[in-house]
């Protein structure tokens, strides 16, 4: 990494410029977490580290009309202590709280998380089963898209040269909802998804299910979601029946590989107890139990 | 290779210096500056002994740039101590004899001292989820937890 170029440009037009003129590999820089790591194995040899922390209006956690943001280079512990925020969406924070170290959780952002683009990212499948939009802005203008579309593959996204997540819109979940995240891992902490689950449930008032989203992680080429755990608890009390069949959905989702963490067969039974605890954990949640 | 110039604080002291964009926050502190009571463990944020604390913020060393650092007010462990009068959780450390070969002990006051300012009476299982970023290979932790506790009563006046 012999020329390699350090820059923390003040707006983010210009780090879009910056990186879309970049002809070699190029990296953005928010937490480090990821890129040090890389870039002290020599896994990567960028010509340009774009700092976006320097850029005024990417910080923060606020609340806007139906929702909440958040910014790209807002950390995990930021998340974590913002009392409104964490209130509102504990499935998300679950996924957080499991990113590393007290260490790593200071420097490290959920935009980093998402667009390092591991398959067991753990704050990535509540992004997606909460319904979470990334904003990203390029040379050609700003969109919008699900966080569900950003990731593509291990270390690949769908993002163009020059692109950059900016900020993430968290839309207001209805009365009654709950969200959570577990994974598995032979770790309690500082350790990679073997499998991660996150499932966000809504009932009515007489607590029966109308909606249901479920991602997992660590099961595929990249994060997914699973539409069919609507069809496994939509209409149910969420009893032990609609449980067991969102945990066969779960396992029939997974593709996953085999590797030294788990074996395939041992990720896809996992995939579905973690779905049903998961779903556990959400639908106190939506009946308003602390946990 | 381009060289920074960065000012910042350090300990309190206005401090400025020239870097690497290769070099970490870490050597920068151990290299450049002569701070060498942060140590280098596995250089990848794993082990926790390079930690510092960055405009309030418990950090691995290691995991951030010496480019970055810009305006910011960083501590480090040669900061814990008052003139010859150390930190409780210094003392106690070795009271307890919460270290053996004393390479993860820096970051381990770091991160401990970070803990008791965000909650002065942390149970054993806060203190251990809070340091499990902080390895260390010798004394297998109980002593360790039980210095933090006794140095948090002491901070507390309990």
């Amino acid at each position: 990494m012999t020329d390699l170029r350090y820059e923390a440009p003040a707006t983010a037009d210009a780090a879009i410029a910056l990186l879309a003129k970049a002809t070699g590999t190029t990296r953005i820089l928010a937490g480090g977490t990821d890129v040090l790591v890389q870039l002290h194995a020599d896994m990567i040899e960028p010509e340009l580290v774009v700092d976006i922390k320097r850029i005024p209006g990417l910080n923060g956690i606020s609340r806007e009309a139906g929702g909440w943001r958040f910014g790209a280079t807002a950390t995990g512990i930021e998340l974590m202590d913002h009392e409104g925020f964490s209130k509102a969406w504990p499935g998300i924070i679950d996924g957080v709280k499991l990113i590393g170290s007290m260490q790593v959780k200071g420097r490290a952002t959920v935009a980093g998380n998402l667009c390092n683009a591991s398959p067991a990212a753990d704050s990535v499948p509540p992004l997606m089963s909460s319904g979470v939009i990334a904003t990203v802005v390029g040379p050609n203008g700003k969109r919008d898209i699900p966080v569900s579309d950003v990731c593509t593959g291990p270390g690949k996204t769908s993002l163009a040269k020059g692109e950059i997540v900016t900020s993430f819109f968290v839309p207001d979940a209805p009365p009654h909802s709950g969200s959570a995240y577990l994974r598995f891992t032979p770790r309690t902490e500082m350790d990679i998804a073997v499998v991660g689950v996150s499932v966000n449930i809504t009932l009515d008032a007489s607590g029966t299910c109308t909606a249901a989203t479920m991602a997992l992680g660590a099961v595929a080429e990249k994060p997914i979601l699973v539409p069919d755990a609507a069809k496994a608890l939509v209409g149910t009390k969420v009893d032990e029946a609609a449980l067991d069949k969102l945990a066969a959905v779960a396992s029939a989702a997974c593709r996953p590989i085999d590797d030294k963490r788990g074996t395939k067969i041992f990720r896809i039974k996992v995939a579905g107890v973690l779905a049903k605890r998961t779903a556990a954990i959400a639908l106190q949640r939506a009946k308003g139990g602390a946990k | 290779m381009a060289r920074h110039h960065v000012n910042c604080t350090i300990n309190g002291d206005h401090v400025d210096y020239l870097c690497d964009t290769s070099q970490s926050l870490l050597d920068v502190l151990r290299d450049e500056l002569e701070l060498t009571g942060t140590k280098e463990g596995c250089a990848t944020g794993d082990c926790g002994a390079c930690s510092v604390i960055v405009d309030g913020v418990l950090v691995c060393s290691c995991l951030a740039m010496g480019a970055e650092m810009n305006g910011k007010s960083i501590e480090t462990v040669e900061g814990m101590a008052s003139g010859n009068e150390l930190h409780p959780l210094q003392r106690h450390f070795i009271d307890k004899i919460a270290l053996q070969c004393g390479i993860c002990t820096p970051g381990l006051l770091m991160a401990s001292r970070k803990l008791l300012e965000r909650n002065p009476d942390p149970s054993e299982e806060e203190i251990r989820f809070w340091l499990a970023g902080n390895l260390c290979r010798c004394t297998g932790y109980n002593n360790i937890v039980d210095a933090v506790k006794a140095a948090a009563a002491e901070m507390r006046g309990a």
